[in-house]
């Protein structure tokens, strides 16, 4: 009988942490099998941001370093700056990333940086217990938004990916999803592009995983699964929203 | 070795250059940001890189993500920018991460002013972000000492693992002096290789890195905040510097004071010796470490009334001067802060008033 | 022995350069030296000031509040210094600008319409030039070669203007020994 499930070099063997029904651990791997494929293990560094991903080095099997809330995007920046040879990406959540974290990303971004940026956003506080994210669907609960988000007093959700697409500078910009083996295919795909992107140092990449919490959401992860579908992929609608010019051939 | 006339502030750049650091993130603000547009020109000359970022906080993290993977690296900012950049800082000194910071202070609080002061005392010696942490702080009163404590700091940062923040007023910044560069304080930057994130495949062995300073134990980060006290213990014992004007006779008043201000004191000392009044003094040249024992023995000495705090600040530096003399004297402050410097005048008629109460 | 000299006059009037040339003469020469401009809101237009220190032992003091001399470019700046010149020091006048006189007869007053010579050197913006010639030669501070040596050094990146502000050091201290 052959093997049926082997763990990527750039994980560790590791209990996860993360609750049932939560994508984080398929995302990991998707990374971890992408750095594994590009043989990249050795020269990768990870930046791990505040949230419930805050521990993503006692998973990943590469160097990491942990920056503080939003943050992550700066910290890359300054390694890839001083060491271009590294393969850096930063690994962000939706209150991280779109909320405190907001200048640090659309600058990094539109300087181009040469790192590789994935966003997972489901659309609520994770770590610090369900509160509202710049992400949080319109009418959805969360404990700072108990009757529901109200678009008139706080807007709209916001949509990362097309908010960077509008930048000018090029960029490989893409909203995936993981919630079905479908999306995960496709999810990998487009973190395997992204890592290439920045091997090849064409420019800032940045994947958007469209996820889960069935904890803060208050769902068994099926329901999750059914609402993600139904309501935040009609929102946050998946596809490629940049890509880099073709390469002209030399 | 030749001396050239340079500002402080571009002579502060240079210094990073001739002590091997590279690698430079700022963001501009007044009175230093002579320092980014020296280094803009100058880093891709000697092929280093200078980046402006987006702001002080992001500087921050550049500079903590530069340092985490091993490279020297520092910027410049004044106060309200350091204000910013003190999240950073208290990540980067729990991370145990070598930077080095420049404050070229201006007057607060707030938006304050741009003018020379020394009102960020307290921020820059007693940690002016979250949580027990300390940064090696060194005061320059001229610019040559501010490039001969840029290019030490860098080492300094590497022996403790933590930043070291160079503190200088806008005058240390903006005015100009002949400089030279002592070929001896360029250092090789250390190795990094068992701490820095690398990269597992540039380094032996097969263990990642981490750069971290989340410790959700509790035994854990008080062990993690033993081991930071010890190394700031080790710099109390190791790293003091200051320098002792006209302390060989006997003096009336001792003098504490540091950067623009203590040149200020000087000519006063010198004034007050021609009316027949000894006055010495104590310029510390690291602020964290504190001369702690210095002040204490030279404010014991028989003979010595007063001891006074002389800066450009509202009353911080002589908390520590109190600390240090532990009661051998009476102890007083003097000071402005907003930008006006106190004339050598001034200081001679304060410590004369301060002897007649 | 310390000598302290302030230029001052309006923001663009090259004041902060003539001082720098000063102060880079004096280092060649073997002397401490410190130039510490004004800075901030002054500079946009308003009154430019900026000291230069020199002596034969290390500078204490960056802030004097009376200078030895003034070089002063404007009306406003000969109004605000003039009164806290030392006794015996040099107070150069731009006459071109200034309609008015120190007041003072404990100094040295020279006044020259700087702007008027510099024009005649080929363009008004040596007037700073001319100035600090007109007050190294009345002074005695530092050998006018010297100076021009700096001037050379100064503008060595701009070397056409080199022969303009030779011209201007000429007029310059012409105008000091005739004043």
């Amino acid at each position: 009988m052959g093997k049926t499930f082997t763990r990527p070099e750039a994980l560790k063997d590791q209990h996860t942490h993360y609750c049932p029904g939560c994508t984080h651990g398929v995302i990991h791997r998707l990374v971890a099998e992408v750095i594994d494929e590009l043989g990249i293990r050795g020269r990768t560094v990870g930046i791990a941001p505040v949230g419930c991903a805050v521990l993503a080095y006692n998973y990943f099997n590469v160097d990491f370093q942990e920056a503080a809330h939003g943050r992550a995007p700066a910290m890359a920046t300054g390694i890839k700056r001083v060491r271009p040879d590294l393969m850096v990406f930063t690994y962000q959540g939706d209150g991280d990333l779109a909320s405190i974290g907001m200048g640090e990303i659309i600058h990094a971004a539109n300087r181009g940086e040469k790192f590789t940026t994935i966003f997972v956003n489901n659309a609520v506080y994770g770590m610090t217990g369900g509160q509202m994210a710049p992400t949080t669907m319109p009418d959805q609960r969360t404990t700072t938004s108990p009757f529901g988000r109200d678009v008139q007093d706080v807007g709209m959700p916001v949509k990362m990916a097309e908010l960077l697409a509008a930048l000018q500078t090029p960029a490989y910009i893409t909203r995936q999803s993981v919630i079905k083996p479908k999306y995960i295919n496709r999810a990998k795909k487009a973190i395997h592009k992204a890592f290439s992107y920045q091997m090849e140092g064409r420019c800032f990449s940045f994947v958007e995983v469209v996820s889960t919490c069935p904890t803060n959401w208050g769902m068994t992860p099926l329901d999750a699964i059914e609402w993600t579908e139904n309501t935040l992929l009609s929102y946050y609608q998946l596809g490629d929203y940049k890509t880099p010019e073709p390469r002209e051939e030399a | 070795m030749g001396k050239v006339l340079m500002k402080g502030n571009e002579a502060i750049g240079e210094a990073a250059i001739r002590a091997g650091c590279l690698n430079y993130f700022a963001y501009p603000i007044t009175p230093q940001s002579e320092v980014a547009e020296y280094l803009a020109r100058r880093m891709p000359e000697v092929g280093g890189v200078f980046l402006q970022g987006e702001s002080e906080v992001a500087v921050g993290y550049m500079i903590f993500g530069a340092a985490g993977c091993g490279a020297r690296v520092f910027t410049t900012s004044s106060s309200p920018g350091i204000s910013l950049m003190s999240e950073a800082l208290s990540y980067i000194t729990c991370a145990q991460c070598p930077a080095v910071f420049v404050n070229i202070m201006r007057g607060g609080p707030g938006l304050g002013g741009i003018l020379p002061s020394q009102g960020d005392y307290f921020q820059a010696t007693k940690g002016g972000g979250h949580g027990d942490y300390r940064l090696l702080v060194m005061a320059p009163a001229s610019v040559q000492e501010a490039v001969e404590m840029v290019m030490a700091a860098f080492p300094l940062a590497e022996k403790y693992r933590n930043p070291v923040m160079i503190l200088g007023d806008g005058l240390i910044g903006q005015m100009m002096e002949p400089v030279a560069f002592p070929e001896d304080l360029l250092s090789e930057p250390a190795n990094k290789d068992d701490w820095a994130t690398t990269g597992i495949g540039n380094r032996s062995g097969d263990t990642p890195n981490v750069v971290k300073s989340l410790f959700l134990d509790p035994v854990q980060l008080n062990n993690h905040n033993l081991l930071l006290k010890a190394k700031y213990d080790r710099m109390r014992r190791d790293e003091v510097r200051y320098e002792a004007y006209n302390m060989d006779g006997d003096y009336r008043v001792l003098i504490v004071s540091y950067g623009t201000m203590s040149r200020v004191c000087r000519t006063a000392i010198d004034s007050l010796k021609e009316e027949g009044l000894e006055v010495a003094m104590i310029r510390p040249q690291t602020l964290f470490p504190f001369p702690e024992k210095a002040i204490r023995e030279a404010a014991g000495k028989e003979g010595c009334r007063l001891a006074v705090s002389i800066e450009m600040s509202m009353g911080q530096m002589v908390e520590d001067v109190e600390r240090s003399i532990q009661g051998r004297c009476p102890v007083e402050w003097y000071g402005k802060c907003g930008g006006e410097v106190p004339t050598p005048e001034e200081i001679v008629d304060v410590v004369r008033s301060m002897l007649q109460k | 022995m310390q000598s302290e000299v302030m230029f001052a006059g309006f923001g663009g009037q090259g004041i902060l350069l003539s001082a720098k040339i000063l102060a880079y003469t004096a280092m060649e020469a073997g002397y401490e030296v410190v130039w510490i401009p004004s800075y901030g809101p002054e500079m946009r237009g308003g009154t430019a000031y900026c000291m230069v220190i020199m002596g034969d032992r290390p500078i204490g003091s960056p802030i004097v509040k009376n200078p030895l001399h003034l070089v002063a470019m404007n009306r406003p700046s000969l109004e605000k210094f003039a009164p806290v010149v030392k006794p015996g020091g040099v107070v150069l006048i731009n006459s071109s600008l200034i309609p008015i006189r120190s007041g003072r007869d404990d100094v040295d007053e020279i006044a020259i319409p700087v702007n008027e010579i510099a024009i005649e050197a080929g363009s008004v913006r040596s007037a700073n030039i001319v100035a600090l010639a007109a007050f190294v030669a009345r002074s005695g501070i530092l050998p006018v070669d010297d100076l021009r040596e700096s001037v050379k050094k100064e503008f060595a990146r701009k070397a056409k203007l080199i022969p303009l502000n030779m011209d201007a050091i000429d007029r310059g201290v012409q105008a000091a020994e005739a004043g």
